[in-house]
């Protein structure tokens, strides 16, 4: 393991209890002992203004690491594997089938190195691990975080124990396997893996990502705020739309909007978070839509394994900021969330996986339903890769003709296919 | 009538650094106040104001979570293992 050396000033001074404001040192924590509240890393952000500008920040790594004032890392080589500084699309045909003016797609399908949004808080979370001198990672995982854990471990020499649910989609499971990381592939649900983890987390001395690093973790996803305030021209978007799961990352996004308002990089504005889950694992949006202020757990059962959190631990927290920010929450049946995959796909280029169809569903959805203003600039976050889940759509896309090398068969299969071309798009206008 | 009880490690400075206790107790609450008993101190730290468990602790009888059962009148039998896990992990 290379020696963590520091030159900069840290800008990060303590963990803090969200639930009474208890403070903790900067150890592997992430509950409160009396409240057993998630711990939250406190800064200093007269520090932070004194360190970085618009300037600094433009002229930093083209990763997550250009923001690295405002993450709680004090090594000056944390692992910096690309990732971050994903591309915001503007959307135009997206756009115009929704009757939006103002859309842009955040694409974290394209992130590096493992194509989802966790290689960001892992690059976080594993540079923490290196200066609190753990020599083992692991992580609970419904995928695309095994896939990130096993990856940046391989490159920064940790050893590497990851636990998913045994059904996982074929991609995420040799997605992970060839890091060749130790991998427990657990017959239950994501949160029976989590609790599993809970308690190998007390026992083993490893540094559990999601766990006893989570406090340190989490704030990776702020850096998907940052980003896009960034691309929009260090300007805060009106209206947001995100998949929540745990819903960590739905008020991180929050958390970064807020700092970067507060060390006066982007001017203050009342920015709407919305929601999106599927209906088959939907505690969240059930308790937003039944004017709850607890969640109650429920056991998953959707195509989109991804975010299939029955007990989020955030879930309460995503509920608050969807409230006081005059968001919503919704939920889509598992059919809506392959038709948002395939209106993705075909419209912007796009091939995200389920959450990501979740995310554009909801999005449709909550237009359709006049809670999305056209005029609002509008980001919709897409957090992983279509490549990963092809079992979901696996049915619902077209087939290839298949042809002989011959001119003659390569007209005669143009011809089929625009007539049956022609043939839907008839029946469609019926 | 014992009951294995399953403690994390920021509960474990009431129970003398045991991570495993046996106590009694016919439903959860009564088993929450048979800890008490045996540990004094502890139901303070589980429970909020209300005597229910905080909304950050999750409480499982053998391996379910006490939600999908009865939550604190969940009923409890000779040789049920309850386990105490705080509820703040993954995503």
């Amino acid at each position: 393991m290379t020696q963590a050396t520091f030159t900069k000033a840290r800008t990060f001074t303590h963990l803090v209890s969200k639930e009474g404001g208890v403070k903790y040192p900067l150890e592997a924590l992430n509950v409160c002992e009396e409240t057993f509240s998630p711990l939250e890393v406190a800064y200093d952000y007269d520090a932070i203004k004194a360190q970085v500008s618009r300037a600094t920040i433009e002229a930093g790594p083209n990763s997550i690491w250009r923001y690295k004032a405002f993450l709680p890392v004090e090594s000056d080589n944390p692992i910096d594997v690309g990732t971050g500084m994903t591309p915001l699309v503007k959307s135009k045909r997206l756009a115009r089938q929704l009757g939006l003016k103002n859309l842009y797609i955040k694409n974290d399908a394209v992130n590096m190195p493992t194509l989802s949004f966790k290689d960001r808080v892992v690059s976080v979370a594993l540079t923490r691990a290196q200066e609190l001198g753990f020599s083992t990672v692991s992580c609970a995982s419904t995928g695309n975080l095994a896939n990130s854990t096993a990856a940046i471990a391989a490159h920064a020499g940790l050893d590497c124990c990851v636990f998913i649910p045994s059904d996982l989609e074929a991609g995420k499971v040799m997605g992970t396997l060839i890091y060749n990381p130790t991998l427990m592939a657990v017959n239950g649900n994501y949160d029976q893996v989590n609790r599993l983890c809970s308690e190998v987390a007390n026992t083993y001395g490893w540094g559990f990502v999601n766990i006893n690093l989570r406090a340190y973790y989490s704030e990776g996803s702020k850096t998907l705020g940052y980003e896009v305030a960034e691309q929009l021209g260090w300007k805060l978007p009106d209206h947001i739309v995100a998949p929540l799961a745990s819903g960590s990352l739905f008020t991180k996004i929050y958390k970064g909007f807020q700092e970067f308002v507060k060390v006066g990089l982007v001017d203050e504005k009342d920015v709407r978070f919305s929601g999106a889950q599927a209906e088959g694992c939907s505690p969240i949006s059930q308790a937003f839509k039944e004017g709850r202020d607890f969640i109650s757990p429920v056991k998953p059962n959707t195509i989109a394994k991804s975010i299939a959190i029955g007990n989020p631990a955030d879930g309460v927290y995503a509920l608050e900021v969807a409230r006081k920010t005059k968001g919503n929450i919704e939920d889509v049946t598992d059919a809506e969330i392959i038709e948002g995959m395939k209106l993705l796909a075909e419209t912007e280029g796009i091939f995200t996986e389920t959450a990501g169809g979740t995310t554009i569903a909801v999005l449709k959805k909550l237009v359709e339903a006049g809670k999305i203003d056209p005029e609002e600039t509008t980001v919709a976050y897409i957090t992983g890769n279509g490549l990963k889940t092809q079992e979901a759509v696996q049915g619902y896309v077209g087939e290839p003709l298949v042809i002989e090398p011959k001119l003659d068969s390569f007209e005669r299969a143009l011809d089929r296919s625009r007539t049956l071309e022609r043939l839907e798009w008839q029946q469609t206008n019926v | 009538m014992a009951v294995k009880v399953l403690i994390p490690t920021p509960l474990q400075k009431f129970t003398k650094n045991q991570a495993t206790i046996e106590c009694s107790g016919t439903n959860i609450d009564e088993l929450i106040d048979s800890l008490e008993t045996n540990c004094p101190g502890i139901k303070a730290r589980i429970c909020d104001e209300t005597g229910k468990p905080r909304r950050f602790l999750n409480l499982y009888v053998n391996s379910e979570d006490i939600r999908f059962l009865d939550n604190t009148d969940t009923t409890l039998a000779d040789g049920d293992e309850v386990s105490i896990v705080p509820a703040v992990a993954g995503g």
